[in-house]
This record gives C-alpha cells, sequence and structure tokens, in this order.
C-alpha cells in the first residue's frame, strides 16, 4: 500500500516490521525521528523488543554487540558523530560476525561542525567489515532494510549492515513509499537463526585472545565472507523483486548507461538528480548514463568493470574525500577499470550539505569531456582569496 | 553454592603464581554457578584466560572491548528477557576498565536499572599493560606512571571511592571483598547475583608482580591490607551500609613494608611524613566505616 511517509519514518516502520528483539540507541541529528518513531511504536505495545535508553552511541552498539550475542535480532541507527563513537565497538562486531544492521542517516564529519549530509562518515567504516548499501529515495532505504537482516543473517556471511541514506534529503523529506505489510515481511524475512550464541546449556568463549599465529586468518576469514557476500546480496536482492516487485539484485544499478559516451558513477539521493539531468543532458545530444552504487561493501569491482566497459569515459562524485587522495568511490572504480585505459575522473561534490543541482551536473560532464577532473567541485572561490 | 564437579573457571590458564584476579574468577564462579553468563573487559584476567584456541572458561563467556562490558552485559540481559532465559549475568572487569576508562557505560547501566552484577577485580593498577596506574591506585603507590622519584612519592591521589559513586546510582546491593576472606565473598556474590537490579561488588585482589611480593603471599598481604584499614570490607543495601569487617588494627606499615610498590617511603631513609599520611588514610577509614574492634574494659 502506498503512503506518504517521511523517510525516517518510514525506515522506522520497515524495521519495525523486521521484528527486531532488543533496540538501542542514541539520539542524534538527523537521526532522531527513526529512534523516536521506534521508541512510540515500542510504547505502543505495536513491536515485542527491547529499548535500550543507552547513555551514549558506543554504549547503543555494545548494548546491541550483547544483544546479538546472547541470540537476538537487533537494530540501532546513528550518524556522523555517533557512528565515530562507535568506531571500536563496530570493528568488533564485525569480527565477532554479529549480523548486526544499523540505519546511518549520512552527516559530514566535524569540525568544523555540520549537522548537514555527505558520507564522511560511513565511508570512514569502510574498512571495518561493514557491509554499506546506500538508498536512493525513501522507498529504496525501506526496502534495504529487510534486505540487510536476510544478507547479514545468512550463515555465509554472518557480517553486519549499515543501511546508509542521506540526511535531511531522504531522512525528513515525504514521498510516496509503497510499505510490505507485516506478513509480506514476515514471508521474506524468516525469524533470526544465530549461529552460535551465549547459552549455559552450551557454554562457549567469545573474542577470545588472538596471538599472531591466528590473527591473520580471521582478517581472512572475514573478506571471504564479505566476497561471499556480494552472491548473497544479489539473491536477496532478486528474491525481494520476485516478491514485491521491486529488484533489487544488482550491487549496482544502471541509467541510460548502454550506449553512454560519459558514464556518471555515484551513490545515494544524488541518483535522483543525476537521472534528471541526464535526461536534460539526453534531450540536448548528449550521450550520458549512470552508474549507481547501491553496494559499496560488498564492493561489486567486475560488476562495476562489466557495466563501465562501453564508456568513453568515468565521471565518480564522492561525497566524501581521503584528505590528500581522492573520494573513495572514485578510487575503487579505477581500480575496477585498471588496464582498461578509460579515464576516470573524479569530482568531490556536496561536502556538509553543500546541494547539487542539474546545472552542476551537467558542468560536470563539461569537465570530464575536456579531461578536467580529480578536483572539489563548486567550491566558493571568494571565500579562498 | 554449586556442586559443580571441576572448575568452571578451568585451570590451565596463563596468570602468575599467585594471581589475586585467577581466584577471584574461580571463586565467582563457584558462588554464582553455571547458569551464569560472564562478560570480561580487556585485561589481565581477559588475556591470560583466553588465548586463543584456548579458554579456561566453562560457562558461556564474552569479551568485547576494554570500556563497555556493562554495555554488553545491558544488551545480554535486555535479550535473555525477550527470550524468557534465566542466565544471570556478571559483567567483569579491573580497574582500570572500571573505574577509569569504562565508568560511563557502568554509570548507564545502573542508572538504567539493569539487573547484572559487575564485579571489579582491584588489583590497584594497568597491570595487563604493565603496571600503569589508575584511578583506584592507593595514595604513594609507585607505578610506572606514578613511579616514585626525587621529587615524587609515586601515585598522589587516593582512591576513587567507586562503591559510593554506585550507591549513589540506587544500586540495591553494592559490597567490597578480598579474595583472602574466600567464603566472605562467595557470600557476597551469592547476594549479589540473587539481588534485583544491578549490583556492584569490588573485590581486592592482590597482584604480586605488580606489587612486588612473592606469588605465596598474596592471601597474607590481602589479609594485611583489612588488618590495617587500608582495604574494608562492608555491604551497603540500598544506599546504606549494613555490614563491616570489623579488625583490631596494626599500623599501616606491617602493610606497606611487604611490597615493593611502597618501598620508597622506607630505603633510603623513612619517610614518616609519608607514612603518616597514609596512617590518615587509615584512620578515616576506620572512623567511617566503623572498623576497630573496641575492646571493653
Amino acid at each position: 500500500m502506498m503512503e506518504i511517509m517521511e523517510g525516517s519514518h518510514a525506515v522506522a516502520h520497515a524495521v519495525t516490521r523486521c521484528r527486531p528483539q532488543v533496540i538501542a540507541a542514541y539520539p542524534i541529528t538527523p537521526q532522531t525521528h527513526i529512534v523516536e518513531a521506534l521508541a512510540e511504536i515500542v510504547a505502543n505495545c505495536e513491536l515485542d523488543a527491547d529499548y535500550i535508553t543507552v547513555e551514549s552511541e558506543f554504549s547503543a552498539l555494545s548494548a546491541c554487540l550483547g544483544a546479538s550475542a546472547a541470540g537476538s535480532r537487533v537494530y540501532s541507527a546513528t550518524t556522523s558523530q555517533g557512528l565515530a563513537l562507535m568506531f571500536e565497538v563496530c570493528y568488533n562486531v564485525a569480527g565477532m560476525r554479529f549480523p548486526i544492521v544499523m540505519s546511518i542517516v549520512n552527516r559530514a564529519m566535524g569540525a568544523p561542525l555540520s549537522i548537514w549530509n555527505d558520507h564522511q562518515d560511513s565511508i570512514s567504516l569502510r574498512d571495518s567489515g561493514w557491509m554499506q548499501f546506500y538508498a536512493e529515495d525513501n522507498q529504496e532505504a525501506t526496502d534495504l532494510h529487510y534486505i540487510a537482516y536476510k544478507v547479514s543473517e545468512d550463515h555465509r556471511v554472518l557480517l553486519p549492515s549499515l543501511v546508509c541514506f542521506d540526511g535531511y534529503i531522504i531522512s525528513h523529506t515525504y514521498e510516496p513509499v509503497d510499505m510490505l505489510t507485516q506478513e509480506q515481511a514476515d514471508s521474506y524475512l524468516p525469524p533470526f537463526k544465530p549461529y552460535h550464541r551465549l547459552d549455559a546449556d552450551d557454554p562457549i568463549s567469545f573474542g577470545l585472545f588472538a596471538s599472531p599465529d591466528y590473527y591473520l586468518e580471521f582478517r581472512y576469514e572475514n573478506d571471504q565472507a564479505m566476497r561471499r557476500a556480494q552472491d548473497i546480496m544479489a539473491s536477496c536482492g532478486r528474491e525481494f523483486g520476485e516478491m514485491f516487485g521491486r529488484d533489487y539484485s544488482g550491487l549496482v544499478e544502471a541509467y541510460r548507461l548502454d550506449d553512454a559516451d560519459t558514464a556518471i558513477v555515484a551513490m545515494g539521493s544524488l541518483c535522483g538528480t543525476v537521472k534528471d539531468a541526464i535526461d536534460e543532458l539526453r534531450d540536448a545530444g548528449k550521450k550520458v548514463g549512470l552508474l549507481k552504487i547501491r553496494s559499496f561493501r560488498p564492493f561489486p569491482t567486475a560488476e562495476i568493470r562489466s557495466a563501465l566497459s562501453g564508456v568513453s569515459r568515468v565521471a565518480v562524485l564522492d561525497k566524501n574525500i581521503s584528505l590528500g587522495s581522492k573520494g573513495a568511490a572514485c578510487l575503487e572504480v579505477r581500480d575496477a577499470l585498471y588496464g582498461s585505459q578509460i579515464p576516470v575522473l573524479g569530482y568531490v561534490i556536496a561536502l556538509g550539505g553543500r546541494d547539487v543541482r542539474k546545472k552542476d551536473i551537467a558542468a560536470i560532464v563539461e569537465k570530464a569531456e575536456k579531461g578536467i577532473g580529480d578536483i572539489f567541485y563548486g567550491l566558493r572561490e571568494e571565500l579562498l582569496k | 553454592m554449586t556442586d559443580e564437579p571441576c572448575n568452571l573457571f578451568d585451570v590451565g590458564h596463563r596468570a602468575c603464581g599467585g594471581c589475586g584476579a585467577a581466584l577471584a574468577a574461580r571463586l565467582i564462579l563457584e558462588a554464582a554457578g553455571s547458569n551464569t553468563i560472564v562478560v570480561s573487559s580487556t585485561g589481565c584476567m581477559e588475556v591470560f584466560s583466553t588465548p586463543y584456541p584456548e579458554t579456561s572458561w566453562r560457562v558461556p563467556w564474552i569479551h568485547s572491548l576494554f570500556e563497555n562490558n556493562s554495555a554488553v552485559a545491558s544488551g545480554i540481559v535486555a535479550s535473555l528477557k525477550k527470550q524468557g532465559r534465566t542466565e544471570k549475568v556478571i559483567a567483569l572487569g579491573g580497574d582500570g576498565a572500571t573505574v577509569d576508562i569504562g565508568m560511563l557505560c557502568i554509570s548507564g547501566a545502573f542508572e538504567r536499572g539493569t539487573d547484572f552484577t559487575y564485579i571489579c577485580y582491584d588489583n590497584e593498577a594497568y597491570m595487563n599493560t604493565g603496571i600503569q596506574r589508575s584511578g583506584a591506585t592507593p595514595y604513594d603507590a609507585s607505578t610506572t606512571t606514578s613511579p616514585a622519584g626525587k621529587c615524587s612519592f609515586g601515585n598522589s591521589r587516593p582512591k576513587k571511592d567507586l562503591p559510593a559513586i554506585l550507591a549513589a546510582h540506587g544500586a540495591p546491593y553494592v559490597a567490597t571483598a578480598s579474595v583472602a576472606y574466600p567464603a566472605d565473598f562467595k557470600k557476597k556474590v551469592e547476594k549479589a547475583v540473587n539481588t534485583p537490579g544491578p549490583c556492584y561488588i569490588q573485590v581486592h585482589a592482590p597482584c604480586c608482580t605488580g606489587w612486588g611480593f612473592e606469588g605465596e603471599k598474596t592471601i597474607a598481604i590481602g589479609k594485611l591490607a583489612i588488618e590495617t584499614g587500608l582495604w574494608v570490607n562492608y555491604e551497603m543495601e540500598n544506599g546504606e551500609v549494613t555490614r563491616v569487617k570489623k579488625v583490631r588494627r596494626k599500623p599501616v606499615e606491617a602493610y606497606l613494608t611487604e611490597q615493593k610498590r611502597f618501598r620508597h617511603l622506607f630505603r633510603p631513609t623513612k619517610n614518616d611524613v609519608e607514612i603518616a599520611k597514609i596512617q590518615q588514610i587509615a584512620d578515616r577509614n576506620a572512623e567511617r566505616y566503623g572498623t576497630d574492634i573496641v575492646l571493653k574494659k
């Protein structure tokens, strides 16, 4: 049933239908609407969950870790500074293979303090062992939660997931959303079956101390799980499409890319703007297409290489920057196209919530055609004098 | 008490001979029994008991990080409640993990009324990383980050009073104990795990390596701490002190001279001024808790 819903509320209701048994979260802008909505849902007995009102994000994810270890499906949500405070726990959750799902309402990292959107927060967790899925709109933000639980909890994967969507642009925007019914959600997502759990009847130890004789193999196993997750993500996304009509089998998604000269690569809500810009550029005779990256971890290197094999140039839009280097997606797309002779140009864009308009996309395409890339786009030069 | 056939905290771990913390772990599980989940913070006990792929824990056990065992325990308690399970949850941490780096998580868990027991094994410094001072290091103890020197008598601050802080959170049961009095300690553990709500026990666990004494003297040193009034065994119920271990006090020198961490107070010359300050700490303890046995004439 289609409903007009704020992004945060749509996500909260999707999470409710995933039936987490323990929720632990801490308020932070612009994520707060999600945890407020969930608190209300629990207070009205519409979800049988224990809602732990923790004293920090660090404790939020730590509590989730404990609840997951004891055998419950768990949920948390955060953003930016809150995610940074969780950093240590994030590595721990992934290392112990707890299939926790957490929403990230993407926001810039301070200083200077900014509550507005970019992707620096979740991208900074790139190497932690969490999967990272990026949503383009409210619908995708809700759907990805069901899929994330299914992929994370698959015993061939057992890795946590970040479901990332843009602060304000999605979290605070009202859009029509086709919300699964509880019955539909239950038919897609079965109850959580822990691979192992803390249990007095079968005592095991979690989180041991590994000497150099053992540590390397643990990280290797984590890496193997992340690689296996590509196929599981594809099959869970396909199954979702077969059941509900919205196909997420691709870890990337192409838009008017078939005959494109210039391919734009982007993640998140930016993709909507890019699609509109492409339609206008196509009308003006420019062959431009989009490759949207839905799954940044696992990173679909082969899919990206194949999708971009026919283009003349690639313009990668990054809402993040590894200072002194490039945006994260630019580097990885360049790696995916290694040896192909296709130029990959990076554009750091929209940091700290700077708006991106269709004319900006047109301007970037123009720069790409001239071979101008690896730049910050949209700088206010007058401020830098 | 349980009739477990073997130790729930099993032999074969890597603790030093005479380790007070290892003894504490054994006593805790003897008292709590097998229907217990233990959450350990990073530290000596975690490292010496679980070198992968081995473990000494015969109960379900988890170690996550240095400072988050109370938050992890909160999640476990919530999960057990939702599943209708009956295991008791014990969070275990050294004094650094407890009074310093983990205090935020502990405060949060106690404020929320989490039904768990937190046990701090207090060996009065960061022993796992090589004897650095913590907020629980006693006055004038020499550690690697509070060394005695030409212009230093060691640690310049008294121990942080975490039991009082947690009692102020409304904890129904707070107790101090010592591995030197195992029956008393076990009784307190039993009481804590069977009291609903957040309970706290701080157990004095002498560390032969960090304090500088021979491993066979662990119990003797633990007793001297009590007998001099530098450690007090007591119970607090709903914020009120309800039981105190009474002693006929000895001068603090009897305790200090046995440990290398206080050696600088006696060599090259005896430092009467500093020793008097430590005696004052013991006197204040005795007055505050009423530990002195007063003989009737």
